[in-house]
């Protein structure tokens, strides 16, 4: 590509809109004001449109196009909060039936769109990476040239880019010594901290330029987030389990592989009580039911001693203690273990008793450990129970057979049988007294049964829901998120001003321009006036509104 | 210390209707000159050292309500939405002395008092918090949420001015149309409002027994006499009014009933002024600003933008973060408010790239500004009350 040549002799590359090295505007354009984005530089984008890269490169710089994902992002967003995603309809449900039943045949076409689980959809997914592309290529395309320009900013600058300015104005006192008004004028400018240069009867006062490196910077953190987002879909980078734990007892931590063991030495839920928490009288007295304050387990975790064998619980070694509460995780070793769930009063432990004639026979109590049954028990004077099957959690399926549908013994049944002390339990042709055994429930299931079981006590335990979670993503968010606010703060916060001033036939001509809040430096150039008496500027902006133009012509775009 | 809290939230009220009162002096009222000439806006101090005395006053109810509460009063509707209106005001203070422009504070005192009035509609005793609520990194959240709030607020405000100054109300066009719509809904609020104290006031309440959507015999209150009654609903209380109309099982009727009164409020009210000075509402406003300096407006509104928008993305998105993965063992669940606040943020992402980069100024910005304040306004009206259903909060 041909370079341009200014008058001043300076070759800029292909597209340059104002000189890199004097300013003057090399392109006439419609409106008095310079266009000073990106400072007049040659950006790729702009500059070759030929092939398929060229293409894609340009459409992706563009923050038309920038601004349109974000809006399509935001509508996407919105259409996800119509009805609830799949994960918040109740887990019973059947999403394919659920949304019919529950919100019309609006509800079902939701569902057949797949908006019910909308942000993990493929196409959301295309949304959000369609961003990243373009914050990458936007960025990449900007800060270059932007950093060039900047960097080689010259002093000395061609009297029509100061004149093209949205801030410009040439005193109307001729001046004997001018260099001596901006002699002061640099003064004055310094104690408002700006950087002043000189050079030949040239000055530029600068200040707030790393506030321009705002953008960008912010945008690098925005990438590193998403990026940290994508990782997700890589499971070594994401653990997501749960366990139950009963009271007294301790389980191995899913998604450790084994290396961590937990056990709950107590469980509890604490409520409200309007007594003792009086501030709060009146908004317990409208409720019915209590409001809890707490959930907590008391738990310990640990972990397998070393060289002992894996999976034996016998070596445990406890690492530390910690009361888990929402709000509160036990976290070690990047995991975390929340408190999740719970489940009061299950059944631990049941006692039973052996009667003849309605007499319990002395000595023959037993206790039965629901979740780890002895299958046999012997008992005083000869006698023994075995168990012949366990229900831990009892349902008659769809043929009428007796079945469990788990190991939680939600409601346990026992079939027994009992043999009396002339009965030899181990001689496999002799049958006990068979009986069938469960809360509220004695059956006999042989015929004339001597004995009877009864049942006596049940103990009861709480159970608690932790959810482990470790997320190796983490630090790329963390690390993301505070890039993008620190980028955030540094663009918003301070903002990149300029002032030219020079002189010429012993008049002075200033002129400025401020990325953003050209408030403020107006009011740098008020007190710049009134210590040094520099001329104070119009503001060209505003003229043209005035008479009638528009606000949105070139500079004023910044 | 709760009746403190609460007297205390009154007198800021007052306070900032003086303020209000200052202001509009300050821009209707002749100007002094002093002995050397200079003008002096008296009135436009005091408004100021008023709005600063409210905002005082309104933080010491924040503070005795957290001493008795023993924890941030920012967990439930009515303290929430106060908090927003408090955080406008603060955000005034801060951001007044940097332009010193009346106008804002002529229409930000007004915003602060609905909002306030508004959140005094909702419940106020203090409520237990819940376990997944008892945490410090809640509280941090919420209110540097409220606080990039209450800044984008004034953005809203100063968009709204540049709006009312600019817009030609002689021509029937969509913008005065849609201008009027805005005023109407202000209005709408305080009659919501203003029925609302009424009827409180007079001790009205009726109750139904009804058939809810799960077909459950149920009962329900009405705070406002019944329009829309409930399915199938029967009054309880002796006080006369039959309900006109019989909602469907899963329409919160009362609620529906207090939406059907507010709009018809609100249109007797705006249709009043209509009728009594033939002119849009907001050709009556429209000589209060004609001095208004546009410019520095658009700048005051983009400012607000410029610093409100981190701290509303540190709080809103960032901490919110935080608290998630602390409480909900996740940081982000796409749950509506989560959604929404994310919405917020593209938004005015979007907003800032229009300006910066497309030369959006003026009234085009003046309009996006609207929108985001309606998104703030939505995130925390729908969302919580008819998208999340009651089990949510602020
Ligand atoms: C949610 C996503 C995004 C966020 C939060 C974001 C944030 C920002 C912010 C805060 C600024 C500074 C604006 C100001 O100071 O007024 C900015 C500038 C900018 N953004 Fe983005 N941005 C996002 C996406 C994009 C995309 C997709 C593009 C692609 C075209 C883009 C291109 C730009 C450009 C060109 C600038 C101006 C840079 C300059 O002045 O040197 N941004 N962005």
């Amino acid at each position: 590509m041909e370079k341009v040549k200014c008058e001043c002799g300076h070759e800029n590359p292909y597209g340059t809109y104002l000189c890199e090295s004097c300013g003057k505007p090399l392109k006439e354009e419609e409106g008095k004001l310079a266009n000073m984005r990106y400072e007049g530089t040659a950006r790729r984008s702009q500059t070759y449109r030929k092939n398929v890269v060229d293409k894609i490169w340009n459409f992706f710089s563009s923050v038309k196009v920038g601004i349109w994902i974000i809006i399509i992002l935001l509508i996407a967003s919105s259409l996800g909060t119509v009805f609830p995603q799949e994960m918040y309809i109740p887990p019973a449900a059947d999403p394919s039936v659920y949304y019919y039943q529950e919100y019309g045949t609006l509800g079902q076409l939701y569902y057949q769109l797949g908006f019910h689980n909308l942000y993990g959809s493929w196409w959301y997914i295309l949304i959000l990476a369609a961003l990243g592309i373009s914050l990458v290529i936007a960025s990449l395309d900007r800060v270059v040239p932007l950093y060039r320009a900047l960097r080689k900013q010259r002093v000395t600058r061609h009297s029509k880019f100061l004149e093209r300015q949205r801030l410009y104005a040439v005193s109307e006192e001729t001046y004997a010594d001018p260099v001596q008004k901006l002699d002061e004028a640099a003064e004055a400018l310094k104690k408002k901290r700006y950087n002043v240069r000189r050079e030949n009867g040239h000055l530029l006062a600068e200040k707030n330029r790393f506030a321009r490196w705002g953008p960008y910077v912010n945008h690098v953190g925005l990438i590193i987030f998403l990026i940290g987002g994508m990782l997700r879909f890589f499971p070594e980078m994401y653990v997501d389990e749960s366990v139950w734990v009963r009271e007294g007892e301790t389980e191995i931590v899913q998604g450790t592989d084994g290396e961590y063991y937990i056990h709950n030495n107590e469980f509890i839920v604490e409520y409200y009580d309007d007594e003792r928490d009086d501030q709060f009288q009146e908004a317990l007295e409208n409720q019915q039911d209590p409001v809890v304050e707490t959930y907590e387990t008391q738990a310990t975790l640990l972990k397998p001693e070393a060289g002992g064998t894996i999976g034996s619980e016998t070596d445990l070694e406890k690492i530390k203690d910690h009361d888990i509460r929402v709000n509160d995780p036990l976290t070690y070793d990047g995991y975390s273990l929340y408190q999740v769930d719970y489940k009061l009063n299950e059944f631990s432990k049941f006692t039973f008793a052996l009667e003849l004639d309605d007499e319990e026979i002395a000595g023959t109590e037993f206790t039965v450990d629901l979740n780890d049954p002895a299958m046999s028990y012997d008992l005083a004077d000869g006698y023994t129970v075995e168990i012949m099957e366990y229900f831990p959690n009892f349902e008659m399926d769809e043929n009428n057979e007796p079945t469990t549908i788990n190991r939680v013994p939600d409601n346990p049944r026992i079939i027994f049988e009992v043999f009396p002390p002339d009965l030899d339990p181990d001689d496999p042709d002799t049958t006990g007294e068979i009986s069938f055994l469960g809360v509220q429930l004695n059956e006999a299931l042989t015929e004339d049964n001597e004995y009877a079981i009864r049942l006596t006590d049940a103990d009861l335990v709480d159970v608690t829901g932790l959810t482990v979670r470790r997320d190796r993503t983490l630090p790329f968010l963390i690390a993301g998120g505070a890039i993008f606010m620190i980028g955030l703060i540094q663009g918003s916060y301070w903002h990149h001003r300029r002032i030219w001033a020079q002189h010429s036939n012993g008049k002075i001509i200033v002129a400025g321009h401020a990325n953003k809040n050209w408030y403020a430096l107006k009011k740098d150039f008020q007190y710049a006036h009134e210590q040094a008496g520099l001329p104070y500027p119009d503001d060209q902006a505003e003229l043209n509104e005035e008479e009638g133009g528009s606000s949105e012509n070139g500079s004023t775009k910044q | 210390m709760a009746q403190l809290s609460s007297n205390l939230l009154y007198a800021a009220f007052f306070l900032y209707l003086l303020s209000t009162v200052f202001y509009a002096v300050s821009i209707t009222g002749r100007k002094f000159k002093d002995r050397a000439g200079t003008e002096k806006n008296r009135a436009a101090l005091l408004g100021y050292i008023t709005a600063i005395f409210a905002v005082l006053t309104s933080l010491g109810y924040f503070a005795a309500r957290w001493i008795a509460a023993g924890f941030a009063p920012v967990s439930n509707m009515f303290e929430y939405t106060a908090a927003l209106g408090i955080a406008i005001a603060l955000a005034f203070v801060i951001i007044y002395p940097l332009y010193k422009n009346n106008y804002l504070g002529l229409f930000t005192m007004p915003v602060v008092m609905l909002i306030i009035a508004y959140a005094s509609m909702f419940p106020r005793e203090v409520e237990p918090l819940i376990p997944a609520l008892q945490s410090d990194w809640l509280t941090i959240h919420v209110i540097t949420t409220v606080i990039g709030q209450g800044i984008l607020a004034i953005s809203f405000v100063a968009g709204l001015i540049y709006l009312l100054a600019m817009i030609d109300f002689t021509k029937k066009t969509k913008k005065v149309k849609s201008m009027e719509f805005i005023l109407f809904t202000l209005i709408a609020a305080v009659a919501y409002i203003v029925l609302g104290f009424g009827f409180g006031a007079a001790g009205y309440e009726a109750e139904f027994s009804y058939v809810n959507e799960n077909n459950v015999e149920a009962e329900l209150s009405y705070f406002y006499p019944p329009i829309l009654g409930p399915n199938e609903g029967e009054l309880i209380t002796e006080q006369g009014f039959e309900p006109l109309v019989e909602m469907p099982a899963n329409v919160r009727s009362n609620d529906a009933n207090t939406v059907i009164w507010s709009v018809m409020g609100g249109l007797f009210l705006y249709g009043l002024l209509r009728l009594s000075f033939r002119r849009p509402v907001g050709a009556m406003i429209q000589p209060l600003v004609k001095n208004v300096n546009l410019t520095t407006v658009d700048e005051i509104s983009y400012r607000a933008v410029a610093i409100g928008f981190p701290i509303f993305t540190l709080g809103g998105l960032i901490f919110a973060m935080i608290w998630a993965q602390i409480a909900w063992t996740r940081f982000w669940g796409w749950d509506p408010k989560e959604v929404w606040a994310l919405i917020t943020f593209l938004f005015y992402a979007a907003y800032l790239h229009l300006r910066l980069s497309r030369g959006w100024h003026g009234e085009k910005s003046a309009w996006l500004l609207i929108i985001g304040f309606a998104l703030i306004m939505f995130n925390l009206i729908f969302v919580n009350l008819v998208i999340a259903g009651l089990h949510s909060y602020a």
